[in-house]
């Protein structure tokens, strides 16, 4: 067992790893009823594909000022990763896209639903909590954004997005 | 030899987020098609690099990653608020 082959077979079964889970994250993407449930299998080949395809190819090239580029790569990927899709998620349950809550014989799933429902009244009430420095003057900027908000005739309406998702408001 | 059979991985993975980009119902799901083919745009370009004995365009993949977040970010501040120039902060509650 020479060096080089520990490295070989070192890389390649990282690499190998790394593949299989970025197809098993492409065919999620693929197969996935809803946006969440996509950004959820997206975000399997965001971190674990890449990051063991980064990780083969950092052990394939030793000491170098490549190593030092990958691992920017990394770091950049472990950062925005999580940030994309967070925003992603909000994005969209504030555009009123709703997630799928039926199973396949058409029951709706009671667990999920309020669940839901907590999530979205509890952003529509206040601030939560834990932040008690100014939870005054943020009240008072939103009253007043709203009031703008109501003098300006031109309220841009939340795109309706297609067919699939329906309004926010009846909740 | 298992750059080679990455690098169709990561083909493959591409396809596959190019089929849902094309077909996907919302705006959100494209965002999440278009992330994705950021994201192997830049595996591919490292692996082409170590396929070729060449591993030098990692910077541009630097680059690409960071412009993937801020595309995707400016694109959900568009289809969130409808103007780039909001600033934020509110919910836009009907």
């Amino acid at each position: 067992m020479t060096p080089d082959l520990i490295i070989d077979i070192v890389s390649g079964v990282l690499l190998f790893g790394g593949s299989v889970f970025l197809v098993i994250g492409a065919i999620g993407l693929i197969r996935m009823p809803d946006v969440f449930t996509r950004m959820h299998a997206a975000s399997v080949s965001d971190t674990l594909g890449v990051g063991l395809l980064v990780l083969g190819m950092i052990v394939q090239a030793g000491f170098t000022l490549v190593t030092v580029k990958l691992l920017i790569i990394l770091a950049i990927f472990f950062f925005t990763g999580p940030l994309a899709t967070h925003a992603m998620a909000r994005a969209a349950l504030a555009v009123g896209l709703e997630p799928v809550l039926f199973d396949r014989n058409g029951r709706r799933r009671r667990k999920e639903l309020e669940l839901i429902g907590e999530f979205t009244s509890a952003q529509r009430l206040e601030p939560p909590p834990g932040r008690s420095a100014a939870p005054k003057k943020t009240a008072a900027k939103r009253s007043t954004a709203k009031k703008s908000a109501k003098k300006a005739p031109v309220r841009r309406k939340p795109v309706s997005n297609r067919g699939k998702g329906g309004s926010s408001s009846k909740r | 030899m298992m750059f080679f059979v990455a690098a169709v991985a990561v083909l493959v993975a591409l396809a596959l987020a190019v089929v849902r980009a094309l077909a996907g119902p919302t705006v959100f799901d494209r965002l999440v098609a278009a992330n994705s083919i950021g994201n192997g745009a830049i595996l591919l370009l490292a692996l082409f690099g170590f396929l070729t004995g060449r591993p030098e365009f990692l910077d541009i993949g630097i680059l690409y990653a960071l412009l993937n977040i801020i595309g995707t970010i400016a694109v959900l501040k568009y289809f969130r608020f409808g103007d780039l120039g909001h600033r934020g902060g509110e919910e836009p509650t009907s």
